[in-house]
């Protein structure tokens, strides 16, 4: 491309058309101070503090926004541009109070470090202040206007970048601020607490709560967010050995300079005063402190003691999905290897193991075809089971950005969840209907024509069997079972239809079914059939809930796969982990979460080995997953916390967070990326991988690694679709698999010209009603999942100060209408049953909760909802309907 | 609330008129303000769904404007002149002496919708300051002991 040459202090230099001043002389090492600018926002040119000067005109220029022209002779630093520099941030600090001594904003402060650079001592206006009360009733972030300068930026990151539109500027001229509508709090207001705007100011106008006093970091690290399966880039900013704070690692193609609330403040667990220090032997009755010693003996020998009396399946072992890929190998290894058993599995099972099934069987790959980044560039976008806003933050984000882009976005669920104020249409279906009303739109797609032809049959294979099924199901005999109104199908249809790179991003909502399966088999024939798998920005997405559960399952977690999902029947797989493992593999498959349990009730099963999970809040029907686990002969918790679970064990093994440990995580988009150990273990706490392989040696197999990439080593060797992923080529930036070898860049989306099973297969399927539908005693139905501010079974997000203090307690959203027939008023406690338990909770009554449904999350155990839920299976995935089971409601 | 409840059904018309118009925020705002006198605050989240846009973009142009309200107006208007020659003749008194007698600060209307007391530069007048204006009428070169008789005269 063609060059521009241009003076720039004194020497040529050459850059790109369109390239600002200010973007040329960083390239070239020369800095420009600024204040209103940031390289990820769309640039304003509003505060002057860039200026430079022409010298071929004399003309000073805001370099942040000028373009380079040939033949500028371009001065940074000349006495003209100092003069007005100096001009500019003395009018700033005219209307700055004088508290920089007191200011938390510290020597991070922008605006005092330029002025200290220009050597601004006394300001030569006379003051005119501002004075605003200074807004502290949230957790996260205090707001001091009196310091703002009006750079706009936490305005432009709010709208821009994070598209909540909680701010924008309100009254002009001298008035002019940042204010949420009607100036109420930010609590009050759509403010999602993402701290965009606090690391975005320039100076103390916005600073961060819970860092005041804390004093400055004394290292940052460089690591991944824990919190959930967008898997963004952060910084551990430390003192010492104390987690003080968290930034955004601005490389990360994930989230760039994003975060989400979790990630953003929800750090405080690392340290916190309950972690479990030594482990804990049960003693007549009672958990005790012990020697790891005598702690790692015992589970050695009570091991061997039953897999002696009982043979070995009648032990399971539960992985993790907060746990690296080293130790989700490392565990499955451990239970096939040193233990002899296929009974592992994870909690993957109650989210997405239909994803892996359904997914695999249409195109031969169970993940997301597609990448977090590439959504920003899509056309069309479907989501549907997916509160993505408040379980896939960072993912919602690139969805609102590719609608204020121009994109259409149809979101299919029965609440009214926040991105369906984004949504060009919002169809509320009945819950459980989903396979009804998705070939209710490949009815519409192939009778109104609008269907890929070509596509269908280059790349697809039994499409006559779709057309055939789908052909009963008319927008009209649609309607009558999912209760959309036939025109906004149709409507919903042609627009899908009508995307050159359509996606569909899902998630639980599809999946947590008895016809898990089924539903994500329509989803990816309606992704075929209009040919929108195999292409940039299109594809079919289900979005990974917790921040590993796509490597724990990569790595083999799963009772019937071997690592990268190779068969245990397969005739040349199976051999060759016996070869590398060195023990002959149990050929039968194990046992399923849930089959586990239903074991141990029945007494088959007699140990468990459970590391980083809670199943006595993750579980449906918690009142059998107790009597489960308590009737167990032996049962071991390896966790950070002294979880639900943890409580009724025999041994419980202190474990490491992911701030104490080296290792990969990977991400939902198939990104594996590096954690990195920030500091030193806690206490006697121990990394997951090393206690298992301390375990394995005292049960006789050697586990010899120094390091976890050494494991990594391993794992790469015998999983082809992590053949060339090893640590070093991790320190930039992660690599997505398929990465077959060294050499291979990995794949950033999947089944491009060809399916990785070959012809995409096309699966037709009939509706099926839930398995528990809504009758005279229990006339309602409970959805259950997730909330923004906490995770999983809470354990660790209820142990940051900041995200228990906005989200203390749990809420059961309720309908305005049922509310008013229940006799019960926003605030109030409801008893809510089903045929297995009964909780209660405290009512929102909200219009997000359509009439007849009631929607509580599961991460508290005062209020568990999953003693309520469903255990009947997906017959396939073998995954819970936690998303419907009838119940009836009262006031309590 | 002053005033007593407010009918928002009578929104209805104006939203539905322009349902998805981004652009036509101004024209609904001055809609609106006609209709009930004021941009109430409950007006501003419906205007933000109907229009397609957020809640802070709205109030950020409501502030931004000087001819619309938030809170509903007083039957007359009293401006108290800040401009300079006034300032000199100390019309500050004037305004201390009117927020007195009325009850409420600059900015705001008396609970009875009486009066609302808005701020002025130069109303123009100079050569009579201090000058206050009520309503369209102007009164130049007044004390404050004056003010009773002139304000009596609006009701
Ligand atoms: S925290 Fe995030 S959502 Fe809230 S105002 Fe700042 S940028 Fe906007
Ligand atoms: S609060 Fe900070 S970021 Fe926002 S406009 Fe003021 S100075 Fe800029
Ligand atoms: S979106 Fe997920 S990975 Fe990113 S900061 Fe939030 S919780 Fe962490
Ligand atoms: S940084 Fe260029 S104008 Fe503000
Ligand atoms: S200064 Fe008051 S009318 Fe001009």
């Amino acid at each position: 491309m063609e060059q521009i040459t241009l003076s720039l202090n004194g020497s040529q230099v050459n850059g790109r058309p369109g390239t600002t001043i200010l973007d040329l002389a960083q390239q070239n090492g020369i800095h420009i101070p600024t204040l209103c600018h940031d390289p990820h926002l769309i640039p304003i040119g509003a505060c002057r503090v860039c200026l430079v000067e022409n010298e071929a005109t004399g003309a000073l220029l805001a370099s942040c926004v000028t373009p380079i022209a040939p033949g500028m002779v371009i001065n940074t630093e000349s006495p003209k541009v100092l003069e007005a520099r100096r001009t500019v941030v003395e009018l700033l600090l005219a209307s700055h109070p004088d508290s920089c001594i007191i200011c938390d904003k510290g020597n991070r402060c922008q605006l005092r470090k330029i002025a200290s650079d220009l050597e601004i001592g006394q300001v030569r206006f006379g003051k005119t202040r501002h004075y605003y009360p200074i807004e502290d009733t949230n957790p996260f972030l205090e707001r001091d206007l009196s310091k703002c300068i009006l750079c706009g930026k936490c305005i432009r990151g709010c709208q821009e970048l994070q598209g909540a539109w909680a701010i924008d500027y309100a009254y002009r001229g001298f008035d002019s601020k940042p204010a949420t509508s009607l100036e109420v709090p930010l609590e009050q207001s759509p403010c999602e607490f993402c701290g965009l705007c606090v690391s975005l100011c320039p100076t103390g106008a916005l600073y961060e709560k819970m860092r005041k006093y804390k004093g400055r970091e004394t290292k940052r690290v460089r690591t991944i967010c824990p919190f959930c399966g967008c898997g963004c880039g952060i910084y551990l900013e430390l003192r010492d050995q104390e987690v003080i704070g968290v930034s955004a690692d601005a490389e990360n193609p994930v989230n760039k300079i994003s975060l989400c609330v979790k990630g953003r403040y929800g750090y405080d667990f690392i340290n916190h005063g309950d972690r479990l220090k030594k482990p804990l032997i049960r003693k007549n009755g009672e958990l005790e402190e012990a020697s790891w010693e005598e702690a790692l003996d015992l589970v050695a020998s009570k091991l061997e003691q039953i897999r002696g009396e009982s043979g070995a399946d009648s032990i399971a072992c539960l992985s993790s999905a907060k746990s690296t890929n080293e130790e989700n190998y490392l565990l499955q290894k451990f239970a096939r290897a040193v233990i002899g058993t296929n009974n592992v599995d994870h909690c993957a099972r109650l989210c997405h193991s239909v994803t892996v099934a359904g997914l695999a069987i249409s195109f031969g790959s169970g993940a997301m075809t597609n990448s977090i980044a590439e959504i920003e560039d899509a056309d069309v976008i479907l989501i549907t089971g997916s509160n993505t806003t408040e379980t896939h933050p960072i993912i919602a984000l690139r969805v609102r950005r590719a609608v204020m882009k121009g994109a259409k976005l149809i979101v299919i669920d029965p609440r009214k969840i926040d991105i369906t104020k984004y949504a060009t249409l919002w169809l509320s279906q009945n819950p459980g209907t989903d396979v009804a009303w998705l070939n209710g739109l490949m009815h519409i797609i192939i009778e109104e024509d609008l269907w890929d032809k070509d596509y269908v049959e280059k790349r697809t294979e039994k499409f006559e069997e779709l057309r055939e099924t789908v052909k009963k199901y008319t927008p009209d005999f649609v309607e009558g079972i999912s209760g959309i109104p036939q025109d906004r199908l149709r409507e919903a249809a042609r627009i899908y239809a009508s995307g050159e790179r359509a996606t569909i991003l899902y998630s639980m909502g599809i999946t947590q079914h008895t016809t898990g399966t089924d539903n994500v088999k329509s989803i990816a024939n309606l992704a075929m059939l209009c040919g929108n798998v195999g292409i940039e920005s299109g594809g079919v997405n289900p979005l990974r809930g917790q921040n590993n559960m796509q490597g724990a399952c990569d790595m083999g977690a799963l009772p019937n796969v071997l690592p990268g999902y190779q068969r245990l029947s397969d005739q040349e797989a199976a051999p060759k982990f016996e070869k590398a493992w060195g023990r002959r593999l149990p050929a039968n498959s194990g046992l399923t979460v849930v089959e586990t349990m239903r074991a141990a009730e029945e007494g088959k099963i007699r140990a468990m080995y459970i590391m980083g999970e809670n199943p006595m809040i993750s579980d449906p029907d918690l009142k059998h997953v107790e009597a489960a686990l308590k009737k167990l002969d032996f049962l071991v918790v390896q966790d950070i916390f002294l979880t639900e679970t943890a409580q009724l064990a025999h041994v419980v093994l202190p474990s490491v967070t992911f701030a104490e440990k080296d290792g990969t995580f990977t991400n939902t988009e198939r990104r594996v990326q590096r954690i990195r150990e920030a500091i030193d273990p806690i206490a006697e706490a121990r990394p997951d991988w090393q206690i298992i392989c301390q375990l394995a040696s005292r049960m006789g197999y050697k586990m010899n690694y120094e390091h976890p990439s050494q494991i990594m080593e391993e794992i790469a060797k015998l999983t082809p679709s992590y053949g060339g992923i090893y640590y070093d080529r991790l320190e930039k930036e992660g690599l997505q698999w398929p990465c077959p070898n060294r050499d291979h860049p990995g794949t950033r989306y999947l089944h491009k010209d060809r399916f990785t099973r070959g012809l995409g297969l096309f699966q037709a399927v009939e509706y099926i009603p839930p398995a528990e539908t809504p009758d005279e005693d229990y006339p309602y139905i409970l959805s259950t999942g997730r909330v923004l501010y906490h995770y999983h079974a809470g354990s660790m997000s209820r142990r940051c100060q900041g995200l228990d203090e906005i989200y203390p307690e749990s809420l059961a959203e309720i309908n305005p209408s049922d509310a008013q027939e229940l006799g019960v008023e926003d605030g109030e406690m409801v008893r809510i049953a089903s045929r297995r338990g009964e909780v209660e909770v405290k009512a929102k009554v909200t219009e997000r909760a359509p009439k007849g449904v009631v929607f509580m999350n599961f991460h508290f155990n005062e209020a568990a909802a999953n003693i309520l839920t469903n255990p009947a299976l997906d017959p396939v995935g073998k995954i819970p309907e936690y998303k419907v089971c009838a119940v009836r409601m009262e006031k309590a | 609330m002053k005033g007593g409840a407010i009918d928002m059904s009578k929104l209805d018309p104006i939203l539905t008129k322009h349902e998805g118009q981004k652009e036509a925020l101004i024209s609904v705002l001055q809609e609106v303000q006609g209709e009930f006198g004021y941009v109430p605050e409950e007006a501003i989240e419906r205007i933000a769904d109907a229009l397609k846009l957020f809640p802070s973009q709205v109030y950020g142009v409501v502030t931004f404007y000087s001819q619309f309200y938030l809170t509903p107006r007083g039957r007359n208007t009293i401006r108290v002149c800040r401009g300079t020659d006034c300032h000199v003749q100390r019309t500050t008194s004037l305004l201390a002496a009117i927020e007195q007698t009325l009850g409420i600060k600059e900015g705001e209307t008396t609970d009875d919708l009486r009066f609302s007391l808005e701020p002025a530069t130069c109303l123009g007048k100079c050569s009579l300051a201090p000058v206050i204006m009520v309503n369209r009428d102007y009164y130049g070169k007044i004390v404050p002991r004056e003010l009773e008789t002139i304000l009596k005269r609006y009701e």
